[in-house]
């Protein structure tokens, strides 16, 4: 079948450009004393509608990938070996085309 | 085209007049911009070179004095030690947590600039009273900063003392020491020599941080200093480790012939000092410097105050050499152009020459003012106030607990246990003595160094003020054993230009320089911070000294805790106390006034030798400076500090809070087995210092005797709960 | 016996590891870059303490990556001798040659003080030369020395004996107060399953010497010099 990939094997190469945004968070069984002292600083200020804090890390990445396929497999990948701690943490990412 | 473009720059029309004069012609605005940076207060010092020069800078150990990046001094056997403080005190105001780490930084570099090896840290912070919230925003962040930074570095951080006053609470004041160690034949100076040598640049890429920090160094703070964000730095303390350990490594295999770190004004800064200092030229290229930000202007690129940066003279033929071992710490060194023989800078840019100016007109050619000095009118008045006047004390234990609580005297350990102490498995004494001592491994010996200034002292008589600081500070390296040899100094003032603050300055310096010529003890190097006033407040005129000592066996020195039942308590020293200027009258009457007790340099000078002799022969068990609070707190504190009780007691008289609470130079306490005493009496004869015996160490409380009567009975756990824990009541 | 010090770019107390094993135990003791390719003639390996690549991103996981690491990883395979302290130790978390993970103190703050920790398992060749449940004093210096591990793998730990150090009071209580950091069940120092890696967070390399505060540091490499003297080399059972 003539899919969108193999027709871009088929053009000539073109490499597109992707941002990446990537959240990494510590595991929800994980005690985030970050978070605890952020909330409490909210209530302190007035906040009282405040409930839960979690604090975690944003990370921005510019890549290069044909398509979104091979960016999303890139961005977790690099997710799963450096940019988290997967016995700690978790992440998430969203992908878009940079223009 | 804005009109007279100088002005906004921090340079006066007569300033601007000299510069056309040195320059022979109209500068353009790079060329203006440069010497806006170095004529500025902070890099020139015009306003207090006159007073500095009153300061003695010479002495046999001095091999190098003020004028380099730090000061060094020998400590025989072909060892020399290197230290100089520096203030940071804008920056933190703005953002103190990079406020403080990038002030930890560039005296890290000034240091190991020189070819030392970095051995510790000290700090003196001054903050707004901590019932402010923003004032305990800045005390954490500083505190973090410095951490963040120091303990990264891997560089120990052992000393240091933090006071709170209303007048520092838009306007907090962040000192950073730094001691190293290095043999003599190491010492490499920043100067641009040899003619056709190589100027190289290492370390981070140059960004917007901090243009024209200088300037707004040499300002006063105002609700612009926010919008001025951009003129605060941020630190890369992993990169300041990499470029430690390389620039140390090539000035180690001699690869290099001059060094100068980047500090306040950047590039610019770093090649008119080395030009200027070696009488020679640079001619480089502005191109070739690595930007981290696109479309920087020349003004940007040689103004710019990003850290972590690096200038090498390096000789044609070993330049290889030194990239290989930059390249071994991730580094990667970058030729910007040639020591030339001109006298003059010259720099270029997109190929066309766009600087040209005499090395020693930007640096070194700001004129030197005599400011006009005027006794402020608080002086004589707040001198004459009697203490004495003021309500007696009912409760002397409620006093003395009141004073260990208070945060200018409370245990700092929630603040110094944030810092790494103990790196490098050198410090034989940490936070928490007199002084911090850290071995030296190579030779068996060791330096004792601290930090101390009293600002309400220099407040209330500047010129008794700046003897009693430089007494206090060598005082507290003698009661380690150590002998000072050499003095670096932050002086923080307010607005030179004001009068009374130039009064404030002159007399303090010339006290300061009394006490250094009759104590033996030189500058050799320091720092003036000015323009520290908010909304045209002055904070207290506050230097503060940096004191190194030597001490020739690591395994023998002086420590404030008792250690044996049994052991006699004694002062010895200066008998004239009083309550003006007292900690007790500031804490317990909220009052900062009165006369200060006088000080004798030269009893000052025999008890310090007395006291040095007694350690290093081991004839007492302990031994501490009395400061802030007096007889009671000292005695507290030692008794604190070894977890044994003390009782003494004092001949009657009618105001006992004086002799409990009194505060005066030249006393310290000390602690001696019954056997040594004879001897003891003897040698302090010898000395003419005079002996009291005042009690014993004994039991588990702290009793004071006034007369028969008993004014202090403080169970010693109470006392250690109210002192260990007042920070960390007043912080969560 | 050689010892080799491992040396990240910013690493801080590979020099006291160093001195610590030249001038307390006086045995040799070389530094090995984090981009050398192999061990040499090693006989055990030491991971120090410090800031490598800043503790950016996380302590240690720049660092697990350094080419040495692969060279490391397959002497710890073949039964080689490996001690993480503080960021070595946080290293070894990160390249999975630990269980568990450290992060952040919960109470946010770097802490540099003394402490006591217990030994939980004196049978290791990290700890032989202590008694059971002996009390050791010396420093931790880490912002980010909160020990975690699923409830899993702590079982697995405590079913095997991995559990090598404990952080307690005066008294040998593992008590909230006497944790300085937050750490799971106040777990200051663990091993591996075969019990030839070990990290833990305190400092034994600072308590060689008296003066310093504690000399109780040493027996953690004396048992190390011992189990190696007899066994000859590491003996899996």
């Amino acid at each position: 079948m003539l899919t969108a990939r193999s027709l871009n094997v088929w053009r000539e190469a073109e490499i597109l450009q992707w941002k990446a945004k990537v959240e990494v968070t510590l595991k929800k069984s994980v005690l985030d004393p970050q978070g605890v002292a952020v909330e409490n600083s909210l209530k302190a200020l007035g906040y009282e509608q405040i409930g839960q804090v979690r604090v975690g890390k944003y990370l921005e990445l510019t890549l290069d990938a044909a398509d979104r396929e091979e960016a999303a497999e890139l961005v977790e990948d690099m997710s799963r070996r450096l940019l988290s701690n997967p016995v700690i943490e978790d992440f998430s990412y969203s992908l878009q085309e940079a223009g | 085209m804005i009109d007279r473009p100088w002005l906004q720059m921090g340079l006066s029309d007569r300033e601007y007049e000299m510069i056309v004069n040195q320059l022979g012609r109209e500068p353009n605005l790079i060329e203006l911009n440069m010497y806006s940076v170095m004529w500025s207060e902070h890099c020139s010092y015009k306003h207090s070179r006159s007073a500095l020069s009153l300061f003695p800078t010479s002495g046999p150990q001095v091999i190098q004095g003020p004028g380099e990046n730090a000061g060094v001094v020998d400590l025989g056997d072909g060892w020399a030690a290197v230290f100089k403080i520096e203030s940071h005190n804008h920056p933190s105001a703005v953002e103190p947590y990079q406020g403080a780490a990038t002030g930890i930084g560039g005296i890290l570099r000034d240091i190991f600039t020189m070819g030392a090896q970095p051995i510790a840290f000290l700090n003196s912070l001054r903050f707004g009273k901590l019932d402010d919230l923003r004032s305990r925003y800045l005390f954490d962040g500083v505190i973090a900063g410095i951490g963040g930074y120091g303990n990264c570095v891997g560089i120990p951080t052992v000393a240091g003392e933090i006071y709170f006053e209303e007048c520092y609470r838009g306007n907090p004041l962040v000192n950073a020491m730094c001691v190293g160690i290095m043999p003599l034949e190491r010492l490499v100076l920043g100067k641009a020599s040899g003619e056709g040598n190589l100027v190289v640049l290492v370390g981070a890429r140059t960004g917007r941080d901090g243009i024209h920090g200088v300037t707004f160094a040499s300002e006063e703070l105002s609700e612009q200093s926010e919008e001025r964000r951009p003129a605060v730095q941020v630190g890369d303390p992993f990169l300041g480790k990499l470029l430690l350990e390389g620039t140390l490594e090539v000035i180690a295999k001699k690869l290099v012939t001059g060094v100068q770190d980047l500090g306040g004004a950047g590039l610019t800064c770093a090649l008119t000092e080395t030009a200027a200092r070696a009488g020679s030229g640079v001619d480089i290229d502005l191109d070739q410097v690595p930007l981290r930000e696109a479309g920087m202007q020349p003004f940007e690129i040689l103004t710019s105050e990003s850290q972590e940066r690096m200038l090498l003279i390096v000789e044609p033929d070993k330049f290889e050499a030194v990239e290989a071992v930059f390249k071994r710490w991730e580094l990667a060194p970058v030729v910007l152009g040639k020591v030339t023989a001109s006298g003059k800078v010259v720099a270029r840019f997109g190929g066309e020459k766009v600087v040209n100016v005499p090395a020693q007109s930007v640096s070194g050619g700001s004129p030197t003012y005599q400011p006009k000095a005027k006794e402020p009118d608080y002086f004589k008045e707040l001198a004459a106030f009697d203490p004495l006047t003021l309500p007696k004390i009912k409760d002397y234990n409620q006093a003395l607990l009141d004073l260990l609580r208070d945060p200018d005297i409370a245990s700092k350990e929630w603040v110094w246990r944030r810092y790494d102490y103990l790196v490098r498995t050198c410090t034989v004494q940490g936070p928490g003595g007199d002084a911090a001592v850290i071995r030296i491994r190579e030779n068996g010996k060791a330096l004792a160094m601290s930090v101390d200034g009293n600002s309400r002292q220099v407040y209330l008589d500047p010129y008794l003020g700046g003897m009693l600081a430089v007494a206090e500070a060598t005082r507290n390296i003698s009661c380690c054993g150590a002998e000072p040899l050499g003095i670096t100094d932050c002086l923080n003032f307010g607005n030179p230009e004001k009068p009374e603050i130039y009064w404030q300055f002159r007399n303090t310096v010339s006290g300061m320089a009394e006490a250094c010529a009759q104590l033996d003890v030189p500058v050799v190097g320091g720092n003036v911070s000015f323009y520290n006033e908010v909304e045209g407040e002055a904070i207290y005129p506050t230097p503060v000294i940096g004191v190194v000592g030597l001490l020739d066996n690591y395994e023998i020195q002086g420590r404030i805790a008792f250690r044996n039942r049994g052991d006699l308590i004694c002062l010895l020293g200066a008998d004239e106390i009083t309550l003006g200027g007292s900690q007790l009258l500031k804490t317990v009457h909220g009052q900062i006034k009165g006369a200060l007790a006088k000080i004798d340099l030269m009893l000052e000078k025999r008890l310090q030798l007395l006291v040095r002799k007694l350690i290093l022969a081991a004839a007492i068990e302990s031994a501490h400076d009395l400061a802030e609070g007096g007889l009671a707190v000292s005695l507290a504190e030692c008794s604190m500090a070894a977890g044994l009780g003390a009782s003494v007691r004092l001949p009657a008289t009618d105001r006992p809070e004086v002799a409990f609470f009194g505060e005066g130079p030249s006393r310290i306490l000390i602690s001696v087995s019954p056997a040594r005493m004879e001897a003891v009496q003897k040698e302090a004869a010898a000395y003419a210092v005079p002996l009291h015996e005042l009690g014993q160490v004994k039991g588990d409380a702290l009793l004071m005797f006034c007369g028969d009567d008993l004014l202090v009975q403080q169970d010693l756990k109470r006392a250690k709960k109210a002192y260990e824990e007042a920070f960390q009541w007043i912080m969560t | 016996m050689k010892f080799g010090v491992i040396v990240f770019p910013g690493s801080n107390c590979d020099l006291d590891a160093y001195h610590l094993i030249r001038d307390q135990l006086h045995k040799q003791a070389v530094y090995i870059r984090h981009d050398a390719l192999s061990l040499g003639d090693c006989d055990l390996v030491i991971l120090p303490g410090g800031f490598s690549y800043g503790d950016y991103l996380r302590s240690g996981a720049i660092a697990r990556f350094s080419k040495i690491m692969t060279a490391v990883e397959t002497f710890a395979a073949a039964g080689g001798l490996v001690l993480g302290i503080c960021n070595g130790f946080q290293v070894l978390t990160e390249a999975g040659l630990l269980p568990g993970a450290l992060y952040r103190n919960n109470h946010l703050q770097f802490r540099c003080q003394q402490v006591n920790i217990r030994v939980e398992n004196n049978k290791t060749p990290f700890t032989n030369a202590a008694g059971n449940q002996e009390i050791l004093k010396m420093p931790i210096a880490h912002g980010d020395g909160n020990y975690y591990a699923s409830p899993d793998q702590q079982n697995e730990m405590e079913a095997h004996g991995q559990i090598l150090f404990r952080y307690v009071d005066e008294s040998g209580e593992a008590t909230t107060e006497a944790n300085p950091n937050g750490s799971l069940d106040n777990i200051a120092g663990v091993c591996n399953r075969k019990g030839n890696v070990a990290g833990l967070m305190p400092h034994p390399e600072r308590a060689g010497e008296n003066i310093l505060g504690s000399a109780d540091g040493l027996i953690i490499f004396k048992s190390l010099l011992s189990y190696l003297e007899r066994e000859g080399a590491f003996i899996c059972d």
